[in-house]
């Protein structure tokens, strides 16, 4: 029987669709020469009621539509974050679409069809639908990647992640009819039943494999990340900081649920291999970037190591790290792409670390911005990259991963090394003739900055409610 | 009040930072408000010494609150003798930072200013936590704001020298983060008391407490610096503003020993005591090596800032000794060692201000324009060589005296580097204040200002009373550091029995 709290367990994708689908009727009513501003308002409306249709929903918690959608902490810790990233991508887009003359108010409609994909993702517990939610979040996400269509690098970007998303996704799927075969559900949590009464044959752990190749590509972990650089190079910059960041936590989201809720197994060594691999070629790669969308690109392959690590440590402080590293980073990765789409002016002319010269004259709090959000993502005391940090360290010393660890720790401080860079070439040295022009900035995006660095202390300061959050999340997958 | 003014000695320096951030682009008015902040921070913290009990061992003037539950975080502060002096030392020298900086930094004022009081703050509170995870917050945002006073306001090879003294220390301190994750995976605690009685108790085995020293043995290491972890410091205080290489030399340098002495001795007695031999004939080869080095630089700024290498190699002599009298020298010689080094770096960027090099070749016969300023830099001069009835006397005999109690051979040796810091300053304020005035140039260079004059007295204050009254000082160090020993006394004991 579907009754009425039903709809309120996936009011926050209603909302979402809702204002997606009248974004895409009014563009077609608008003239064509007229701004699509009014429309990416309508969407950033949308994302603010997702917010306060998360905050009620909190209320409700429970399974619905007959077990395939569950609403605890854990799906409104992502779902909440999700739509907050929605919203920072939304304020950051207004100016970065005028200089690159896009006029397509179905930009903002997308936005909001791949949060309501990757809200459901982290809701959903049954594998079918979460399928189906990957797949509205990559579809979007297809497009949006194709969004300066003028530019070769952004169809090429537009291609290469959708033919190698497609790819990955099939083999999602295709761990989920083995697990189906194998344990005769697609429900997570009948599937955890099933797995712990009997033994593991050998096409569960097959199908664990499969299901980590698929959602591995979409956290972009190696060794299935060479898509990442080149998609992120074209891609429009605040679209990467969308994708680098919300798909990213929905899909860690599944993840978590795959591995623990359904406690399969046998994936503590791909994940042990794969993480030490992320981490190391993701921070070896970046120290040699010129271009600052690759560099990030790079560095957030070696976040995502930095992530698994969590993974492994595998015990509910564990998983509550990942948690808090995943908002962590989202915050500051989008931020830093907000900074990098604002500075990279029409036609993304100035996008390599040559042009971050002497940025800290020429534009202080800019600058000073960019520092906080770098020193973050290095993982400094006082932001929450540090926090994030140290909860997964911390974690996975306490499962004695102590090779793990040091691996961390080594990369982290090879990472320190390139971030500086963009930093010392911000400070210490004087801009190339001609400068780059950089142009003041807008009042929604200078919100949306002031919001994540704002986000990004709070973290670092007071990173106690957050993580409680995480740990009750947590506590529900491992039961 | 007393719970409440370590808070203030730590914050007032960093909410004077905060507020600048909305004045207007006024030079003169950052420059002001600076000096007001810093002097308000000395004043402050001179309520330390003033109600000090003196004769207690324990930690003064404690705050304690939790500040995040989990990972279970104290916001702890609280400071003994040792620590104490090094606060004072820090307001002491930055309002003369403050003063030195006036005219050198002309671009970028406000910013300056700015790192200089973020600076402060986290150096006060590298000395005040008594909670490691507090201690390593402040030590890691020190890094910041000194990498970008060098690399901004520095000299040509500014950025090299910024980068490489950035990924020096923080390499160093990734590896005493571990340590006391590690130690708060196992004992649950980041408080500094808590995990010393979990440490005396056993409950931590021999093997993993020595990674854990070593891990914070690192990190001190390349800040204090000892030998061969000390080639950013040439390079730094080289590259860094005056007022950098003043902070630098006088407090950044100490927060190494400082930690030596207070976690991988307060922490760790027996690993310390095991592993003394090698760290000691570390010490002593910096000593040594220092000086040589310090002997030959054709560069005065240079060979200021070898002579450092070669006087904390006496502070780290000091602490391994293992003596009442080593290590009340070595909290001595950092005192002393932060003021005199403090002024001669401060004079040698007087110096040039005036003629923009440091060139020993290039001065000469000074002391006929210049007689003021040679005056102070002779006391100064005879304080770092350690002349009777200065402050760097008290400080290397105590460590002298300790070392031959531990053991002759120690003694003989790091008492050469006496010898060699005599010759080299000498023979540096030989050349560069003595003889006839052979370059055209020098002979009109004005003697140093009233501004100069004001931020040169307080040190040589400093240098006489602290050569003169060194128990005014001594008394609120030796019980501190009779503390620190006790573990160690009560071994021995055990060993005997």
């Amino acid at each position: 029987m579907i009754q009425a709290v039903d709809y309120i367990r996936v009011l926050p994708e209603i909302v979402l669709t809702l204002f997606g689908v009248a974004i895409m009727m009014v563009e077609g009513a608008l003239p064509p020469r007229a701004s699509r501003k009014p429309l990416g308002w309508l969407a950033f409306v949308g994302t603010l009621a997702a917010l306060a249709a998360t905050v009620y929903q909190a209320g409700y918690p429970g399974m619905a539509f007959f077990g395939m959608v569950r609403v605890d902490s854990f799906s409104i810790f992502f779902h909440f974050l999700i739509a907050f990233i929605a919203a920072l991508v939304v304020l950051s887009s207004f100016e970065y679409l005028d200089a690159q003359q896009i006029r397509g108010g179905e930009y903002y409609g997308l936005i909001l069809f791949g949060a309501v994909g990757m809200v459901l993702m982290s809701s959903a517990v049954e594998l079918v639908l979460i399928f189906i939610a990957l797949e509205i979040s990559s579809i979007s996400t297809y497009v949006l990647a194709g969004f300066r269509r003028r530019a070769p690098s952004s169809i090429e970007s537009s291609i290469k992640y959708f033919l190698l998303g497609s790819f990955a996704t099939a083999f999602f799927l295709y761990g989920v009819a083995l697990i189906f075969g194998a344990t005769g559900s697609t429900r997570i949590y009948m599937i955890a039943e099933t797995i712990q009464g009997g033994k593991h044959s050998a096409m569960v752990f097959t199908a664990v494999a499969l299901m980590f190749v698929g959602i591995g590509f979409k956290i972009a972990a190696a060794p299935f990340h060479v898509w990442t650089p080149d998609v992120y190079e074209g891609a429009p910059a605040p679209v990467v900081g969308l994708m680098s960041t919300a798909p990213k936590a929905a899909a860690f989201a599944v993840l978590l649920r795959i591995f623990f809720a359904a406690a399969t197994p046998g994936w503590f060594w791909p994940v042990w291999i794969s993480a030490a691999l992320s981490m190391t070629l993701g921070n070896i790669s970046a120290l040699v970037q010129d271009n600052v969308k690759r560099l990030l690109a790079y560095s957030s392959i070696a976040h995502a190591g930095y992530l698994l690590v969590a993974f492994a440590a595998a015990r509910d402080i564990g998983i509550s790290a990942a948690m808090f590293y995943t908002a962590a980073y989202a915050l500051m990765n989008v931020g830093a792409f907000a900074v990098v789409s604002h500075f990279a002016s029409a036609g993304e002319r100035y996008v390599t670390l040559e042009d971050y010269a002497g940025l800290g004259r020429r534009s202080p709090v800019l600058a000073a911005t960019l520092t906080i959000f770098l020193l973050s993502l290095i993982g400094i005391p006082i932001t929450g990259g540090f926090f994030a940090k140290f909860y997964v360290f911390s974690a996975a010393l306490k499962s004695n991963l102590v090779w793990l660890v040091i691996i961390a720790v080594v990369n982290s401080a090879i990472a320190a090394y390139y971030y500086l860079r963009i930093i010392v070439l911000m400070y210490m040295r004087d801009a190339r003739e001609p400068a780059p022009t950089v142009q003041n900035v807008s009042a929604p995006l200078g919100v949306a900055l002031a919001l994540t660095v704002a986000a990004t202390i709070y973290l670092g300061v007071l990173p106690g409610r957050v993580l409680d959050y995480a740990s009750r999340g947590a506590a529900l997958l491992v039961r | 009040m007393s719970a409440a003014i370590l808070t203030l000695v730590t914050f007032v320096p960093l909410a004077g930072a905060l507020l600048m951030m909305f004045f207007p682009r006024r030079d003169e008015l950052a420059r002001w408000f600076a000096l007001v902040v810093t002097l308000l921070g000395f004043v402050l913290s001179l309520h330390l010494p003033l109600h000090f009990t003196r004769a207690a061992s324990g930690f003064q003037f404690e705050i304690n609150i939790q500040w995040i539950s989990s990972p279970n975080i104290h916001y702890h502060l609280g400071v003994d003798g040792i620590s104490m002096w090094l606060v004072v030392l820090t307001t002491f020298l930055s309002p003369l930072c403050v003063l030195i900086s006036w005219k050198s930094v002309h671009e970028r004022v406000k910013e300056f200013f700015i790192l200089l009081l973020i600076l402060e703050t986290a150096l006060i509170g590298v000395f005040v936590s008594l909670d490691l995870f507090l201690f390593y917050f402040f030590w890691e945002a020190s890094l910041i704001p000194m990498a970008l006073i060098i690399g901004m306001y520095g000299h040509e090879r500014r950025v090299y020298a910024a980068v490489k003294f950035f990924l020096f220390t923080m390499i160093g301190s990734v590896f005493m983060l571990a340590a006391i994750i590690w130690l708060y995976a196992r004992t649950g605690s980041f408080e500094y008391t808590a995990i010393q009685r979990a440490m005396q108790s056993g409950q931590i085995g021999w093997e993993a407490a020595l990674w854990c020293f070593l891990g914070f043995f690192l990190a001190f290491a390349v800040k204090v610096p000892i030998f061969p972890l000390h080639t950013w410091l040439p390079d730094a205080h080289f590259e860094a503003p005056t007022a950098g290489s003043v902070l630098l030399a006088g407090v950044l340098l100490k927060m190494g020993t400082y930690g030596l002495l207070r976690f991988n001795l307060g922490l760790f007695p027996e690993q310390a005591r095991e592993h003394a031999p090698w760290i000691i004939t570390l010490a002593i080869i910096g000593i040594i090596y220092g000086a040589l080095v310090a002997m030959v630089q054709p560069n005065l700024k240079k060979l200021v800032a070898y002579s450092s290498v070669s006087h904390l190699g006496f502070v780290v002599l000091g602490i391994f000794s293992f003596t009442q009298a080593g290590v009340d020298g070595a909290v001595y010689q950092m005192l002393a060692h932060g003021v005199s080094t403090g002024a001669l770096f401060m004079l040698v960027g007087i110096l040039y201000e005036r003629r923009h090099t440091f060139e020993i070749s290039e001065f000469g016969g000074l002391a006929t324009p210049m007689p003021v300023y040679a005056t102070f830099f002779m006391i100064i001069m005879l304080s770092s060589v350690g002349l009777p009835l200065l402050n760097g006397f008290v400080g290397e005999f105590l460590v002298l005296s300790g070392a031959f109690q531990a053991k002759a051979v120690y003694g003989i040796l790091a008492a050469t580097g006496v010898i060699w810091s005599a010759c080299y300053l000498l023979w540096t304020y030989q050349r560069v204040f003595f003889g006839k005035v052979n370059r055209d140039a020098n002979a009109v260079l004005p003697d140093i200002s009233a501004r100069e004059r004001i931020a040169l007295w307080p040190t040589a204050l400093a240098a006489v009373a602290m050569g003169v009254a060194p128990l005014l000082w001594l008394n609120a160090i030796e019980p501190a550091v009779r503390a620190v020993l006790s573990p160690l006394a009560q071994m021995a004991e055990g060993l005997v029995r």
